[in-house]
């Protein structure tokens, strides 16, 4: 069996692509974090890339609110992932959203939107595909969307999350962190940060800029809760550098 | 002392009195407040089954988890889950909350999907309606225990969800109906406080008998970027911290208790606080390049340094050298040009210390005389 070499994000996440394992993000929420500096966009196309692996037979769902589906074809050809194909093969849906706006004072958009992912859900089902990602870029931008109504937002993210308990959905989404740093009590992130079982934080370095290394990425995965308890509490730390096929991940200190 | 908050729970309300009502708080530094409530709720299950609580019965209000979640949870730590709806009913805040799904079926954009089949489920469709949820907490109370004068307790699993939905009078209301009705023997809820504005947290506390806080040990690694020094201080934060309780007695006194939990593969233990932490905390100086601590010889070194005008303690008189003698007379002396006793022993370690005054006309100041505790 050929194990491609994980890199530090798929071992904090439990990623190994060899297809032996069930996708071990089953049933959980997956929050991104980044900040102006530091765009976490690549971790988003990165768990794309590792869900449509050949090896397994996730799909995924994506909620496209901030680029058009050219841009993530043109990405993660480079990652060597052929979307527009994915998509013929029903393994890829995406869901344009870009020129939605949900109107003011009604939350119907929002659940117009959950009702059009809980039928693609149940269509996979039935189809007896058993691992279904759904991915959402970006929450700021659902948010403004929707009228500022942080509310509406964590309903959404609320049904979404039946699926996951429900159907073993995987539900990953990015949210910009910065943009509540000004806020005195930032509830929607907070709300988000409790919601997650697994945050990745993109951050530049506590040093500040530098050539090498273009940010750091923090993953704190909190333990599953099965009665088996395999797996505790894990935080872990490491430096990224983007490159122009992909991104390389190593320890801090570690660059060459 | 979380044991102590279990057994409050357990012996319920006196005749004429408010049931016991505890809320546990907790924030986004130490997430853990869940891991407190499903303990609180595997304890007072154990305590129903045993016929030892003054409730017969508990309905849960599942508002961040699935009924399912709970009945694998009850399951793993080995409860009878087949004859569980004899003594637990769930509220099914969580799967339709707001109607949505109705909303759709009804439209005919879905099939009605896979409903949560859960034993003991029922399902709430509208978590706004405060006088709803009220009476539908009463209902599966009294069908678990009957009418009349056997009692039940309740746990909401998360009361900051009902925030967000309703007014925090409209809430407050709810908890104290649910707390003054003679059927419910004891109550207690999960709240992020750091979600809520800080009159929120204490409408909760004055509705609460008890409330018991989770916080981390160490508060200075949040807010800060990630970087090698504060990242061993998160992990700690992420399976450790404080547990901090506060007990409302009958007389108006307030007791205050703090414990330390750890949580291992989900479920928390409680110990007394160590004092191990607090060497840990100390020890938790910055890493930087200049020195903050003194070793041992310096320290030594320092405690052997005699301050001016500080009175040594051994009957000695104090000389004080005031500047107007000439330096030549001054050598001629046994004692020492600085202030304080001599210590023959030391004075090639000894520093000294040469006070000249400015001028002979220097008066001390009147009235108060700073320089009271001082041997001048």
């Amino acid at each position: 069996m050929n194990q491609r070499p994980s890199n530090l994000l798929d071992e904090a996440l439990g990623l190994v692509d060899d297809g032996s394992k069930a996708w071990p993000l089953s049933g959980r929420v997956v929050l991104v974090e980044d900040r102006v500096e530091t765009s976490a966009a690549f971790v988003l196309h990165h768990l794309v890339k590792r869900a449509l692996s050949p090896h397994s037979s996730n799909v995924v769902v994506f909620l496209a609110l901030s680029q058009p589906f050219s841009h993530y074809d043109r990405l993660l050809r480079k990652l060597g992932c052929n979307l527009a194909a994915q998509s013929e093969n029903n393994r890829f849906f995406f869901l344009d959203m870009l020129m939605s706006e949900f109107p003011d004072g009604d939350e119907g958009g929002l659940v117009a939107l959950y009702g059009k992912i809980e039928k693609v859900v149940s269509s996979l089902l039935q189809e007896n595909k058993k691992c279904i990602t759904i991915v959402v870029d970006d929450l700021s931008l659902m948010e403004a969307a929707a009228n500022g109504s942080s509310n509406y937002v964590l309903d959404f993210l609320h049904y979404c999350h039946t699926l996951t308990s429900a159907f073993g959905c995987t539900l990953v989404a990015l949210n910009h962190e910065d943009i509540y740093l000004s806020m005195e009590r930032p509830a929607l992130i907070l709300q988000l940060e409790y919601l997650a079982d697994i945050l990745i934080k993109a951050e530049p370095l506590a040093t500040g800029l530098a050539t090498d290394v273009h940010g750091q990425l923090t993953v704190l995965n909190r333990g599953m809760w099965d009665g088996h308890g395999s797996s505790r509490n894990r935080i872990c730390n490491f430096h990224f550098r983007v490159k122009e096929n992909g991104v390389e991940y190593f320890s801090p200190g570690s660059m060459a | 002392m979380a044991e102590s908050i279990c057994r409050a729970l357990r012996d319920g309300a006196l005749e004429g009195e408010h049931a016991p009502a505890l809320t546990i708080n907790d924030c986004i530094a130490s997430p853990f407040g869940f891991n407190v409530f499903t303990h609180v709720l595997t304890q007072l299950s154990s305590y129903i089954l045993a016929g030892k609580s003054q409730s017969r019965g508990l309905v849960l209000v599942a508002l961040s988890r699935s009924p399912s979640f709970y009945v694998d949870l009850l399951k793993q730590r080995g409860f009878d889950v087949a004859s569980s709806q004899k003594w637990i009913q769930i509220l099914d805040c969580y799967t339709d909350p707001l109607g949505w799904k109705d909303r759709l079926v009804e439209s005919g954009n879905i099939a009605h999907l896979y409903h949560e089949a859960s034993s003991g489920a029922s399902l709430c469709k509208n978590v706004k309606d405060m006088d709803k949820l009220f009476s539908s907490i009463i209902e599966l109370g009294k069908g678990l225990v009957g009418q009349g004068k056997v009692r039940f307790c309740v746990a909401i699993d998360l009361v900051s969800e009902i925030f967000r939905h309703a007014s925090i009078s409209s809430v407050a209301g709810l908890l104290s109906n649910l707390r003054s009705n003679d059927q419910v023997s004891s109550i207690f809820w999960l709240s992020h406080s750091d979600l809520h504005e800080e009159r929120v947290t204490a409408v909760l506390g004055y509705i609460s008998s008890m409330v018991a806080s989770v916080e981390p040990f160490n508060q200075s690694a949040n807010g800060q970027r990630c970087n090698r020094e504060n990242l061993s201080l998160l992990e700690r934060n992420y399976c450790k911290g404080k547990f901090h309780a506060r007990f409302k007695r009958r007389n108006g006194r307030v007791r205050v208790m703090t414990e330390e939990f750890r949580i291992e593969q989900s479920v928390i233990n409680f110990s007394p606080l160590s004092s191990e932490d607090e060497m840990i905390n100390r020890s938790l100086l910055p890493k930087v390049q200049f020195s903050l601590q003194l070793s041992e010889k310096e320290q030594i070194d320092r405690a052997k340094v005699v301050l001016p005008f500080e009175h040594q303690g051994n009957g000695k008189p104090i000389e004080i050298y005031d500047g107007r003698r000439s330096l030549a007379d001054s050598k001629n002396e046994a004692a020492p040009v600085a202030a304080g006793v001599l210590q023959t022993n030391e004075n090639s370690s000894k520093g000294e210390i040469i006070y000249l005054r400015d001028s002979d006309d220097e008066r001390p100041d009147s009235d108060e005389d700073p320089d009271d505790d001082l041997d001048i």
